[in-house]
């Protein structure tokens, strides 16, 4: 339903995106993932209609949409700050863009019932956005935005600014309200664990070039290059004879008898995470540190301090270059 | 607010106070006094203040007053708010350029902005009178509600015209509904600074006036030369009052806006 079909971006001279394609299917949670300065944010701005591509053409069902300006695209964006109008009601605020819609009293009404009661504001409605808290404040925005019925949604980082709990919660009201809603989230974010939460699939991003692209089961089970293998959970990187390869904690095992071991060390440190038990452990041949997950059937007590065998199986090795 | 401050710091303050309003107090106080000598107190009076709205001279310079502030006022504020929104398009080379610019018919001497004004309307044979003493008046505001208007706009929080934009308003939509209101204290604020400018203006307005286009403020300066009268006095307080007033609706109204920092941009 949105083509991105060779989109670039290029600022005082500097890639800031490389060209880029990609198909985001009709009713899919696509989230760009990525560390802060990656693209992301630039991409989405560029769905919007804020930053126009140096080359390239966006489609939305086919009708080209890279020349129009932002009032003209049936999408709409979930800021950030949520930059919600600081004059104006929750309702008003939600009412601008039917307003704007010239839509006929009647349907703007029965749409704003409807974006309040989705999102729970329905008491708050005459509230100025500075009498909210923070996730209220995010909801007015989402309502904001649903109202319209845009075909698609842009979110950028929609959850940054609250305190973990809260983005917990919200996070599986978006995606339940996702669902129910069937509209095209495309949804950025530099948290990986939300990314894997809530996205049907991921894009990984870094340095404005795409490395993965995949659902979360995918890009965590079979990364294809390093920069995936590691942003996403926690990795172990292997090199042998010029390849690499990762291995994650949990398919290493920690064993006692060091002659059989891929590799040995010693452990610089015990973790002990309720349901899951993590050494770490310094390698004897490489300069680097290990972690390992260990086996809930292993019941020796590791101690820091003593020497570890570190073992895994073949195939769960993954290759991420060389 | 307990302060440990030394017992003398609040003596010094004191003397300060002391120091920069006695003059004030003075006037004020004088222009109540029933004698027309202002050595002695002889009784309190409301007479000057009545007498004042028989002069048909002070009548006159008063029109002519009111007439040059709000007529600079509305071209002024018109002006400098559209300086202030077209500057925040600008790169920022500009605007740093710009900026300065308009910020400097502040600091620049009332003497030298008076005297290059009236070289220029010489220059160009614009005889003196109401006119140019609005020019002068347009010249010296914009850059009071330029300053105003734009500390409000860079307050303005981020991504609400885009917003806007996202929401389907157009160009003239966004400013109408969004940028506008968010905006308004700051030019009103601004309009009234630059109205209480206009309104006691001296020094430049002495340069640049003619023959019939006195104000009050040339009134007062060419009475005094012939002593000052308790009538002086009277228009004076009248004059301190509405400019303390008006400056203090100032500071409130561009405070007022709603879940938004204070800010204060100029030095009172």
């Amino acid at each position: 339903m949105i083509e991105l079909a060779g989109v670039e971006k290029h600022f005082a001279g500097q890639v800031v995106v490389h060209p880029l394609s990609l198909t985001i299917k009709e009713g899919e949670f696509l989230t760009l993932l990525g560390p802060s300065g990656c693209g992301k944010t630039t991409i989405l701005r560029m769905l919007a209609g804020f930053e126009q591509p140096t080359s390239g053409r966006i489609l939305l069902d086919g009708a080209d949409l890279t020349k129009l300006p932002p009032n003209r695209r049936d999408l709409n964006l979930v800021f950030q700050h949520y930059a919600l109008f600081p004059h104006m009601t929750v309702e008003d605020n939600i009412d601008f863009g039917l307003k704007m819609k010239k839509l006929p009293t009647k349907e703007r009404r029965e749409r704003i019932e409807e974006a309040v009661a989705m999102t729970q504001l329905t008491p708050l409605m005459k509230r100025y956005p500075h009498q909210l808290s923070g996730g209220q404040q995010q909801r007015v925005a989402i309502a904001r935005a649903i109202a319209n019925k845009p075909k698609v949604l842009l979110l950028d980082e929609p959850l940054g600014a609250l305190d973990l709990q809260l983005r917990k919660n919200l996070q599986s009201e978006l995606k339940h309200l996702q669902r129910s809603l069937g509209i095209t989230f495309v949804y950025v974010t530099h948290d990986q664990d939300e990314a894997m939460m809530m996205s049907d699939r991921i894009v990984i991003m870094n340095n404005g070039q795409v490395e993965q692209i995949g659902s979360p089961r995918e890009v965590y089970s079979k990364p294809t290059t390093l920069f995936a293998a590691t942003f996403i959970g926690e990795n172990n990187i292997f090199s042998e004879e010029g390849r690499l390869f990762a291995v994650r904690p949990e398919k290493l095992h920690g064993i006692r008898d060091l002659d059989a071991a891929r590799r040995t060390g010693q452990i610089i440190d015990v973790q002990y995470l309720g349901s899951i038990h993590k050494v770490i452990v310094q390698l004897d041949e490489e300069p680097m540190t290990v972690s390992i997950v260990l086996d809930s059937s292993d019941n020796h007590i590791w101690q820091v301090g003593e020497r570890i065998g570190v073992h895994w199986d073949t195939r769960d090795e993954v290759n991420i270059g060389s | 607010m307990k302060s440990k401050n030394h017992p003398l710091l609040g003596i010094h303050s004191l003397l300060m106070m002391i120091f920069i309003y006695i003059p004030i107090i003075i006037i004020i106080v004088y222009s109540f006094n029933s004698s027309r000598l202002a050595a002695d107190w002889s009784g309190f009076t409301f007479d000057w203040y009545l007498s004042l709205f028989e002069n048909s001279y002070v009548m006159e310079a008063l029109t002519n007053t009111l007439i040059v502030a709000v007529v600079s006022t509305v071209v002024s504020t018109l002006l400098g708010t559209m300086s202030a929104l077209a500057m925040r398009k600008t790169t920022k080379k500009i605007k740093a350029g710009m900026g300065g610019l308009l910020y400097l018919p502040i600091i620049i001497p009332d003497i030298i902005m008076g005297l290059s004004l009236l070289m220029l309307f010489s220059q160009f044979h614009i005889p003196l009178g109401r006119l140019t003493i609005i020019i002068a008046h347009i010249t010296f505001s914009i850059s009071y509600v330029h300053v105003v208007v734009s500390t409000r706009l860079t307050g303005m929080k981020d991504g609400l015209e885009e917003a806007a934009q996202d929401l389907g308003a157009g160009a003239w939509q966004t400013f109408r509904f969004v940028t506008m209101p968010q905006i308004l204290p700051g030019i009103i604020s601004g309009a009234i600074i630059a109205f209480t400018m206009s309104l006691d203006d001296f020094m430049v307005s002495f340069f640049v006036s003619g023959p019939n286009s006195t104000t009050l403020p040339i009134y007062i300066y060419g009475q005094v030369k012939r002593g000052i009268s308790p009538e002086i006095n009277a228009l004076c307080t009248i004059l301190i009052i509405v400019s303390v007033t008006l400056i203090l609706l100032a500071q409130f109204i561009l405070n007022k806006g709603k879940g938004q920092k204070k800010q204060s941009v100029l030095p009172f």
